[in-house]
């Protein structure tokens, strides 16, 4: 337009024009790749055949894509695309780092499970009502908050996984769902408009949205913007998304009412997301007023330890016990967030990790447990060992693992939660994790004794023949196993997620990979 | 012009707060609706107000002279109004069928997913 009357302007100082590199594309992979068999499965609606292979097929895509992603983070550090090739900070950035990148891997492997298990568990009216397209979706927007570098993008991708999820719970329009769901829509919607209020004040003290660029100013605006404003928002926001004490009670209310696949992921992929966004927002954003904040932060992650604990041991529904102990889960991850520190920060992030996947299996083992035993409820619930003796040793294994007890996932993270909260004096801190972690033992001790040991009263139980799917038992046992690998080999994920808490500590490596040239 | 969009964006929030608070199904959709569009001016009054002062740089500078509204707020709203406005619609709908499956909108009596007396567990075994 302009540019025919003044001189040509200098593209060099706007835009990228350099071609990227072909192995940085992977960073929006993941992101592209589910939206594309999405749409592709949105065009098949009448073909409904087809959507479970080629769903299955492209979560499998997705794992692959994000072991590269990773493997690449690992040999090369944070790696940057900007949308449109205009510079950070105008031009929207995708930037990984390890946290990111061992967020999208657990979920893409969380998300295969489950879409295995779908295989046993959506029948022909859920997929033509789109379960499929809506879990594809729905891992567009959980790897987009976890690849994006951009704070109102996380935004947009936290509202792609909101309404997947919407119409995943609803996927069945039983009573008890609609009820569910109704507490679940209202209070996301107004945790998500939390996020776009802070957002908004964000964006009008930094002038930026771009995170790297707002780490590096964040500094030097303490004086005069409202950070601790902002930073107590965002806590509020995210701390509502993953389901942590005073705003936790839309988790227990409705994870137990969709279909047991739908709640799998949810478990595993919707809350910690939340605590991602709060990880990264606290820690590598804004870590100052973090640090301020800490007590509030751990006040809350212990009372959602504990509420969480003690809903759990109340409850007499599998997965209504299950809700309780996501939330519980959630506050030993904010307790992580506020001791800080490598040992706080990195023990929060394995915890997450850790939780995805073993909160997953277990929700899918419930759904395992009602087959066999024709119920949730722990009044019907019975002879389970007696039924599928495998099976209840792999519920064992969970059980263990959820606990914390070694040689399984659960220990480890618990481990350095426990010593980092010591080495900072908050000794009250540790002993709730500690008290937590015996009470979850005495929920699932109780939940084995009473569905698995008891033998079924004579004249009822369900049918003593039942039989459970490979694709139901398969993506059980495989997550079971990985947390008895990770549990039992420890020292290499112990050393990734340790380099990425210190990379979110000292975040020079993620600004270089940003701004390349330094500072514009 | 600014301080008094603080204040109206102000009242927004207080009504949109009012009606969340509520136990009727259908006045937290309209403090949903209020709570959307209280976002939306927020932003939009974040982004500097001036009228008649296009953004336009010339050419031969670097930055834009004299105060001019931020364009960049106002894309932001219009992603949220478009996400809101969805948003809205389906809770709408779903507000509707939890009227019709539930038959109350009062959510004291939404108890099907959490009934109030359940079956005590098993005390023994």
């Amino acid at each position: 337009m302009a540019a025919t009357t003044s001189p040509p302007a200098d593209l060099s100082a706007a835009l990228v024009l350099e071609p990227v590199a072909s192995a940085d594309w992977l960073v929006i992979l993941p992101v592209a790749w589910c939206l594309a068999i999405g749409a592709l499965l949105v065009m098949l609606r009448r073909k409904i055949d087809w959507h479970p292979p080629i769903a299955v097929l492209g979560l499998a895509g997705l794992v692959v894509i994000d072991i590269l992603l990773l493997r690449h983070v690992l040999a090369s550090g944070p790696v940057t695309m900007v949308m449109g090739r205009w510079l950070p900070p105008f031009g929207i950035a995708f930037t990984v780092d390890l946290t990111g990148a061992l967020f999208a891997l657990t979920a893409s492997v969380v998300a295969l499970a489950g879409g295995t298990y779908s295989l046993a568990d959506i029948n022909d009216s859920g997929r033509r009502y789109g379960f499929y397209p809506f879990l594809m979706l729905l891992m567009a927007g959980v790897s987009g908050a976890f690849l994006t570098g951009d704070i109102f993008n996380l935004y947009v991708w936290f509202e792609v996984l909101l309404i997947s999820s919407f119409g995943l719970i609803v996927l069945g329009s039983e009573r008890e769902q609609i009820d569910g769901a109704v507490k679940y829509g209202f209070l996301n919607l107004v945790a998500t408009t939390l996020f776009l209020i802070t957002t908004g004040y964000l964006y009008a003290s930094f002038g930026t949205l771009n995170m790297a660029d707002i780490a590096r100013k964040a500094e030097g605006l303490s004086g005069t913007a409202p950070l601790m404003t902002l930073t107590a928002l965002f806590v509020l926001a995210f701390g509502m998304k993953a389901a942590a004490f005073p705003v936790n009670f839309w988790l227990p209310a409705s994870y137990h009412t969709p279909r047991v696949v739908v709640s799998a992921l949810f478990a595993g992929l919707l809350t910690k997301v939340g605590i991602y966004a709060l990880i990264r927002v606290t820690v590598m954003l804004l870590p100052v007023e973090r640090e301020e904040l800490s007590f509030v932060i751990a006040l809350a992650g212990a009372l959602t330890m504990l509420v969480g604990v003690l809903g759990a041991l109340a409850q007499s529904d599998f997965r209504r016990m299950l809700g309780y102990l996501v939330v519980s889960g959630i506050g030993s991850i904010l307790a992580g967030v506020a001791v800080g520190g490598p040992g706080g920060i990195g023990g929060a992030i394995f915890y997450a990790l850790h939780s995805m996947l073993v909160m997953t299996a277990l929700y899918l083992a419930s759904g395992v447990a009602a087959r066999l035993g024709d119920s949730f409820s722990l009044s019907s619930l019975a002879g389970l060992y007696r039924r599928h003796a495998g099976f209840a040793a792999l519920s064992l294994m969970l059980a263990f693992a959820v606990s914390g007890l070694p040689p399984f996932s659960g220990f480890w993270p618990k481990v350095m939660l426990v010593k980092a909260a010591l080495d900072i004096g908050a000794w009250w801190l540790a002993a709730v994790l500690l008290l937590t972690g015996f009470l979850t033992t005495i929920v699932t001790g109780r939940f084995f004794l009473l569905a698995y040991w008891r033998d079924v009263a004579s004249g009822e139980g369900g049918p003593a023949s039942a039989t459970v799917s490979v694709a139901a038992l398969l993506p059980v046992a495989a997550l079971t196993v990985l947390a008895l690998a990770i549990g039992l080999y420890p020292e290499p994920l112990l050393s990734v997620v340790q380099n990425a808490a210190a990379g979110l500590a000292e975040p020079s490596a993620y600004l270089n990979s940003v701004f390349p040239g330094g500072a514009p | 012009m600014e301080a008094w969009f603080a204040l109206l964006v102000g009242i927004f929030f207080t009504v949109a707060v009012y009606l969340l608070l509520s136990k009727y199904i259908i006045r937290v959709l309209l403090g949903v609706a209020i709570l959307g569009n209280a976002v939306n001016l927020l932003i939009f009054a974040g982004g500097r107000l001036t009228r008649g002062v296009p953004p336009v740089i010339a050419g031969d500078q670097d930055a834009i002279v004299g105060p001019a509204a931020n364009a960049l707020p106002q894309a932001l709203i219009l992603t949220a109004i478009v996400i809101s406005f969805s948003f809205f619609a389906f809770l709408l709908v779903l507000a509707w069928r939890a009227y019709e499956a539930l038959q109350t909108d009062n959510t004291d009596e939404m108890r099907v997913a959490e009934p109030k007396d359940e079956p005590a567990p098993p005390l023994g075994y």
